[in-house]
């Protein structure tokens, strides 16, 4: 264990106008100022010092308290997500070495001491032990078989997190904040003059709009499955954010220019960041993609591109899986290969989908994204989903389920239009075989286009 | 007709195969021409002894008719067969088809 760096909770107490900022949950909320000098776990937290704790609560609300209290204190924290299977939870207990859980409810863990974590928070008696860097072990998204932990450190996850003062805001996020993009929001709502607005247990979509339509938020972040959906939404219209952010999957023309017309003059900015690698950049210029000179510049990120994925080395990458098996998550040289496929075309590069998302069409690849991002170029659509069917010609061939804007009617010549735009900017192996138009398209937990793993 | 049937040597209501047989052949044919347009190849007069590889067709259309065919008459008897079998012919193709209705 390294020496100690600052912790969570003198962070927070160091943050501007402290009085004024909250965060707000689906059924409770708390002031920072009172955050900072209070413990939501009573009078546990003495007991939790150097332990490894499983962070398993039902209210993200509850995940957010307790991380400011055990950073520093624990040894470990193990941050679960809310799709994290009960089933799994010994083995993760056993590879985390988890000593104690944090819960909202009761233990999760047969034979480990729980401490629970409850309203009203109560002032901190005594001075806490934090004088640990504390591991924050995070979740990889979208596996099948055992989780996938990493683990980063509070210096490596605010790294990106710029602290110099700024006029007060109110950052929304559509991520659950026990996930790489949404502790990424929380910890700049706690790091810097801004209030967050949070989503509560299990909240739906259309719960959360209307209490982020309450609370006035002028920061509003999301995947673009998150923003389609919104865009899809009437009852969206009285939002009015100052800063509109995608993150968490590739963000298409489209959906950008989408949004810079549904917010007119409010900039709509990507961001590039993965749980393994932590926040890579930020793309602000209102195109998909980024420039090519992103690769190789100095700064706090270095990036290169091997065999056609995009790889990071940078302090905010998380240090190693904690998974015995998982194999290294950085190269000999220090970077992480993020599995993220790009292509360069007139001095940019664009994402065209995920390593292992390939679809194999009789040895021609395909990645499903460059498919969706042609088919949501049509002004009828809203979103699309690209996937494989098995062939007995060609192993695989490539199909497409659409969804269409809420005034278009579903009808042959919309589809024959579609597919012929697949056709003029696609090779013929990429055109969907078959195009489905469907009612809505699952995203999962995270906020993504549920992908079958291939 | 199913698989189990015709492994069990059953054979369905003979006219009723006919008429679905003779359905087939025609869903089969309009679906080579529109893929031939859609993907704008050339394709030489339809016949039961067209070589399928001197169609003006290519594996892809092949595929994407094989996977259309699945969406309108139900079934793909290529994955359904326990042989690998690749019909050589036009007419080995509805064949294939027709035998498996």
């Amino acid at each position: 264990m390294s020496a100690r760096s600052e912790t969570l909770r003198e962070a927070l107490t160091a943050s501007p106008h402290l009085a004024t900022r909250r965060i707000w949950g689906a059924q409770a909320d708390v002031g920072l100022h009172d955050l900072a000098r209070s413990t939501a776990l009573g009078g546990a937290l003495a007991g939790l010092a150097g332990c490894s704790v499983l962070l398993r609560v039902s209210d993200p609300l509850y995940a957010a308290l307790a991380l400011v209290d055990l950073d520093g204190v624990a040894r470990r924290i193990v941050l679960c997500p809310p799709d994290l299977a009960e089933a799994d939870l010994p083995t993760v207990a056993q590879i985390a070495e988890i000593d104690a859980v944090v819960s909202d409810g009761p233990s999760p863990l047969a034979g480990v001491p729980v401490a629970t974590v409850a309203l009203p928070i109560r002032p901190v008696n005594g001075t806490p032990i934090a004088d640990l860097a504390t591991e924050w072990v995070m979740f990889t998204s979208g596996t099948s078989g055992t989780p996938k932990m990493v683990v980063h450190s509070l210096a490596g996850l605010v790294g990106a997190i710029r602290r110099e003062p700024a006029d007060p805001v109110i950052w929304g996020t559509f991520y659950d904040i026990r996930r790489y993009g949404g502790l990424q929001i929380l910890l700049r709502a706690l790091l810097t003059n801004a209030s967050l607005v949070i989503t509560g247990p299990g909240e739906s979509f259309d719960d959360f709009l209307p209490r982020i339509i309450a609370r006035g938020v002028t920061h509003l972040t999301g995947t673009p499955s998150h923003w389609r959906r919104l865009l899809m939404t009437p009852e969206a219209k009285p939002l009015a954010p100052r800063y509109v952010r995608l993150s968490g999957e590739i963000a298409d023309q489209a959906v950008l220019d989408a949004l810079s017309a549904r917010f007119a003059g409010v900039p709509v900015g990507h961001a590039y960041a993965s749980t393994e690698a932590g926040v890579g950049f930020e793309v602000n210029d209102g195109r998909e993609g980024f420039p090519a000179d992103f690769v190789g510049r100095d700064g706090p990120v270095l990036m290169k591109v091997e065999d056609g994925s995009l790889r990071l080395r940078t302090e905010r990458a998380a240090t190693h899986y904690l998974n015995a098996d998982a194999g290294p998550l950085r190269d000999a040289d220090g970077f992480v290969d993020s599995g993220d496929m790009l292509e360069l075309r007139d001095g940019r590069y664009y994402f065209v989908g995920r390593r292992n998302g390939v679809i194999n069409v009789g040895g021609l690849k395909v990645h499903p994204e460059e498919v969706e991002a042609v088919i949501n170029r049509h002004p009828a659509v809203r979103m699309s989903l690209v996937k494989a069917r098995r062939n007995p010609i060609t192993g695989a061939i490539v199909i497409a389920e659409v969804v269409l804007n809420p005034h278009d009617q579903p009808d042959d010549a919309l589809k024959a239009e579609i597919l012929a735009l697949c056709r003029r900017e696609l090779p013929p192996f990429k055109v969907p075989a078959a195009l489905r138009i469907v009612p809505e398209i699952a995203i999962t937990a995270s906020g993504k286009l549920e992908r079958a793993i291939a | 007709m199913t698989l189990a049937m015709m492994q069990r040597g059953e054979t369905p209501d003979a006219q009723q195969d006919s008429c679905a047989a003779g359905a087939a052949r025609e869903v089969i044919l309009a679906k080579f021409r529109d893929v031939a347009a859609a993907q704008e190849k050339t394709i030489v007069p339809l016949t039961d002894d067209l070589v399928l590889l001197d169609s003006g067709l290519d594996s892809l259309c092949f595929a994407i008719i094989v996977a259309t065919l699945e969406d309108e008459l139900g079934f793909d008897p290529f994955t359904e067969a326990e042989d690998v079998y690749f019909p050589v012919t036009l007419g080995d193709f509805i064949r294939f088809y027709e035998r498996t209705l």
